[in-house]
């Protein structure tokens, strides 16, 4: 009796940390095709990290891709691209796919991940000398740089190692800050 | 102590030419393939030219080289010139699946000339390209 009490009591403070673990968290990429064609050059993003019409333009204009070719043979294009859509932000039901859609004007077709509001909202706060100017970083584009455990679709705040600084901190970041206006 | 030796080098023997073997069928497949498409005799030499060959990329102005993402060793393994992801090393010697997958050798021939050298290969670049690296 004691036991499943002290059981229960655990879950309950546990859960809100559990919800909000899924909130950080999408669908990993499961497809080795996906990771073999895409996933050679940059970190296989996960495709709940784009809508569907982003994909699809994206997926039309590989042969510039970003300055790069990419371009595909027919099929696999089609095959990819069909992947892509099934679990786009707008087709998945990851928690953090539907926070990013909401934050979309529906006239917006991102192409970049790093253009999505959401995203751009979450990494306001880190200074440039962690990323753009952190010559292990270079962009948020590099998801996996910081984000450890990105690759299992984990993008938890506990998982952050920034090269040169370590665990991020929301908090702990803004006091410091803080104290460098002083 | 010789004779043990000997014995393990015949041992072995098969397994490189296993590999050697492996790599030749994809590539001798894409050379009669670009023979029949009006290339001549492949050489290592032109191959090699081209793989060191500096070409200006009209949209950036910088020079770009097979070596850039592959580095001058086919031995070492290479980087990805925009996003630093790891590349295997093309020579067969130390990465015995290299040249072995026909689809691959064509996809990234195709990709990695327009980057390069801002234009789809020749048949006989290509041909000259794989005979260079299947010598490393």
């Amino acid at each position: 009796m004691k036991k499943s009490l002290t059981l229960t009591v655990a879950l309950l403070i546990y859960l809100p940390y559990l919800a909000a673990d899924d909130n950080e968290r999408v669908t990993p990429v499961r497809n080795e095709q996906y990771k073999e064609e895409c996933g050679s050059c940059h970190f296989a993003y996960q495709p709940s990290l784009l809508p569907s019409r982003s994909w699809q333009r994206l997926m039309t204009q590989l042969e510039d891709h970003f300055g790069e070719n990419a371009e595909l043979e027919a099929n696999t294009q089609k095959t990819l691209t069909d992947y892509l859509i099934s679990r786009s932000a707008n087709s998945s039901r990851d928690k953090l796919a539907t926070k990013m859609m909401r934050r979309l004007a529906k006239n917006k077709i991102p192409l970049r991940i790093t253009e999505m509001p959401y995203l751009k909202h979450e990494h306001d706060k880190i200074p440039d000398k962690m990323v753009t100017q952190n010559t292990e970083v270079k962009s948020l584009s590099y998801c996996d740089k910081c984000h450890t455990q990105a690759e299992s679709g984990s993008y938890l705040e506990k998982d952050i190692r920034i090269p040169g600084y370590g665990q991020w901190e929301e908090k702990a970041e803004r006091e410091e800050s803080e104290k460098d206006d002083d | 102590m010789n004779k043990y030796l000997m014995i393990c080098g015949m041992m072995l023997l098969p397994l490189a030419y296993s590999h050697s073997v492996l790599a030749t069928a994809a590539v001798d497949e894409l050379l009669a393939e670009y023979r029949s498409a009006g290339a001549t005799e492949f050489s290592v030499e032109a191959g090699n030219t081209l793989w060191l060959q500096e070409f200006q990329d009209a949209q950036s102005g910088k020079m770009r080289q097979c070596a850039t993402c592959h580095t001058d060793n086919l031995r070492n393994p290479g980087k990805h010139a925009r996003t630093g992801k790891p590349i295997e090393p093309l020579a067969t010697s130390v990465n015995p699946k290299s040249l072995t997958d026909i689809k691959k050798i064509r996809k990234w021939l195709k990709r990695n000339c327009k980057w390069t050298i801002g234009r789809e290969c020749t048949p006989q670049e290509k041909g000259n390209v794989l005979t260079f690296i299947q010598t490393q």
